[in-house]
């Protein structure tokens, strides 16, 4: 049931709202009609095996690349190109390699200063960035460059780099995925230490299954797993969202991978988005969040089909 | 283990010995020279072809230490300095527009879009074939010799500036429009300085070819300079004064490296070539 005044109110309300949006390259459709909606605070994080499309459903909402139909939307407005409104952490390339950690970390705020306010801008803003640094854990590397840091080290400045700006939103594209297990579990305490300490929206794309339940407060699973109605006609579909589910904020402790209801969750993930076997039908996916809606075209549920009826 | 001093892949020479086998080709050409010389000068002691280490060093010392009679100008030092100025001013002004254009033409696709297939079409024309163009429209003075060296060496430095610009990865550009940055800013405070250290290993390698260009334009129309002086002492078979004077402008283009090659270790020490 989701009648055009509750679709309107729901992107008015949320802070990210996509809405029948399709991404195809050539003949290759990537998204297939994708329908998400994710409120402010949220830790939203998208889980999906390889190829799904989760990189190029994050770089439309940056506005990187503009979907083939339907819209992207931040606070209500049309998502547009880059800009200010949303931080962006990638797995690498974050950082400017000409700029040290700490000019790295007060570009967001020299940016807003002209040419000539640009040396009072950088001392102005200097004790904030040292401090978020410091939250990141990474301040007595302030002087270095980017290729004197490890991997994990540089994934801290580029935390600490995205949230000077404040940006409503903080999209993440596998952020942790070329990190050591020990290293990345760091990064995953941290990650939800400042998000809960900056009250902070993140939407968080993975391809690790238990890096997504363990971090989010929302798991969406996005898979080319599936069945609908189109037939044979639509032998070339895109991934859809299968699942959508709401997590408890559990203890920041890492020990809760190792719990029963944990290992049952993800296993329930496992099944539904990365075994072939596993396909669900589009009208018996979990779509449990209260903000996941979907919107099927008639051709794909046949009950939809015979509900329009003549 | 048996280390190998020398021969084999496994060979790692000391120290002392790099040095010693770096020296040897130039000691064995002296050599050769010197011996060759020798030979010559004592068949005919007015040979002019392979004068003798004291014969170059007296047209040294009348070239460089001693005011010309008639202009009472001190003539290398007067050469050098007039062609190192048109080198300086053909080399710089390319630099100069290689990296704006590149720089646009790489970022902004509408730029691309103009400029591309000129800079390449200009690129291929060869520059010695419009150096009597150069001559005719422009005159022989100073600007034709200037022209030559910025159209032979401006499209290649545009073309790699560009390259690099277009190899920036995507992300960096999005990023930087999280952070806030216009369009401006993104250009010239983010993408332009990542690439100043590419600008001067593109001048690096552009000095070679902006030396050929300007000593073709001295030796063709000139009245001062170092290639304007080495043709025309080729008249009096003047190889007294030749050799000094390459051995001059090699030393001069290694040392216009080694310059660059400073600065980009010291200005940009986050670039590793």
């Amino acid at each position: 049931m989701n009648t055009t005044e509750q679709l309107s109110a729901l992107r008015q309300k949320n802070l990210l709202h996509i809405e029948n949006v399709y991404k195809q390259y050539g003949a290759r459709v990537v998204l297939d009609n994708i329908d998400l909606s994710v409120a402010r605070g949220e830790l939203c994080t998208v889980v999906g095996p390889s190829g799904c499309g989760k990189s190029t459903l994050l770089r439309i909402v940056v506005g990187q690349e503009a979907p083939s139909s339907g819209d992207a939307f931040i606070e209500g407005a049309p998502a547009g190109y880059p800009d200010a409104t949303r931080g962006i952490v990638y797995q690498k390339y974050s950082l400017f390699p000409h700029l040290t950690v700490l000019d790295n970390v007060l570009l967001g705020k020299v940016l807003e200063s002209s040419i000539f306010g640009r040396v009072r801008a950088r001392r102005e803003h200097r004790d904030e960035a040292m401090q978020m640094l410091e939250r990141a854990r990474i301040a007595e590397h302030w002087k270095k460059y980017p290729h004197e840091l490890s991997g994990g080290m540089q994934q801290r400045v580029a935390i600490a780099q995205a949230l000077i700006k404040k940006p409503r939103i903080v999209l993440m594209d596998e952020p942790f995925g070329a990190l050591d297990p020990m290293v990345r579990e760091d990064m995953q305490v941290l990650l939800l230490e400042l998000w809960e300490e900056y009250g902070m929206t993140v939407f968080f794309v993975t391809h690790d299954l238990e890096e997504a339940v363990y971090l989010g407060t929302r798991v969406i699973v996005l898979s080319q797993y599936y069945i609908d109605d189109r037939g044979a006609a639509a032998e070339q579909r895109g991934a859809k969202i299968v699942a959508d589910h709401a997590l408890p904020r559990r203890a920041f402790s890492t020990s809760v991978k190792s719990s029963p209801e944990f290992i049952e969750l993800a296993a329930e993930i496992r099944r539904a988005g990365f075994d072939p076997t596993g396909a669900r039908h589009v009208t018996q996916f979990n779509l449990s969040h209260p903000d996941s809606f979907q919107t099927l075209t008639a051709a794909e549920s046949r009950a939809l089909r015979a509900q329009e009826g003549p | 283990m048996r280390r190998y001093l020398f021969f084999g892949v496994h060979a790692d020479p000391p120290p002392w010995l790099r040095r010693l086998a770096a020296a040897l080709p130039f000691v064995l050409l002296l050599a050769l020279y010197l011996g060759a010389s020798q030979l010559r000068l004592a068949e005919n002691p007015d040979d002019k072809i392979l004068p003798s280490l004291a014969q170059m060093a007296d047209a040294v010392q009348r070239l460089a230490f001693r005011p010309d009679p008639r202009s009472e100008e001190y003539v290398m030092l007067k050469d050098t300095t007039s062609s190192l100025a048109r080198l300086a001013l053909g080399v710089g002004l390319s630099a100069a527009t290689g990296l704006l254009l590149g720089l646009n033409m790489g970022l902004f696709p509408g730029m691309g879009a103009v400029l591309l297939a000129i800079v390449t079409f200009v690129s291929i024309v060869p520059p010695l074939a419009i150096l009597p163009i150069l001559f005719i429209s422009l005159g022989v003075d100073e600007l034709a010799k200037v022209a030559l060296i910025f159209l032979g060496i401006f499209p290649l430095i545009t073309r790699d500036i560009y390259n690099t610009v277009a190899a920036l990865p995507r992300e960096q550009i999005t990023k930087a429009l999280s952070l806030g940055a216009n369009e401006l800013q993104l250009a010239y405070r983010i993408v332009l300085p990542q690439v100043m250290p590419r600008l001067i290993e593109t001048v690096r390698l552009s000095l070679g070819a902006a030396w050929l260009f300007l000593i073709a334009a001295e030796a063709i129309a000139s009245t001062d300079g170092l290639g304007y002086r080495i043709f025309l002492v080729r008249r009096y078979l003047a190889m007294d004064v030749i050799i000094p004077y390459v051995l001059w402008i090699t030393l001069l283009g290694y040392l216009i490296d080694w310059l660059l090659r400073l600065a980009l270790r010291r200005l940009y020490p986050w670039y590793q070539a």
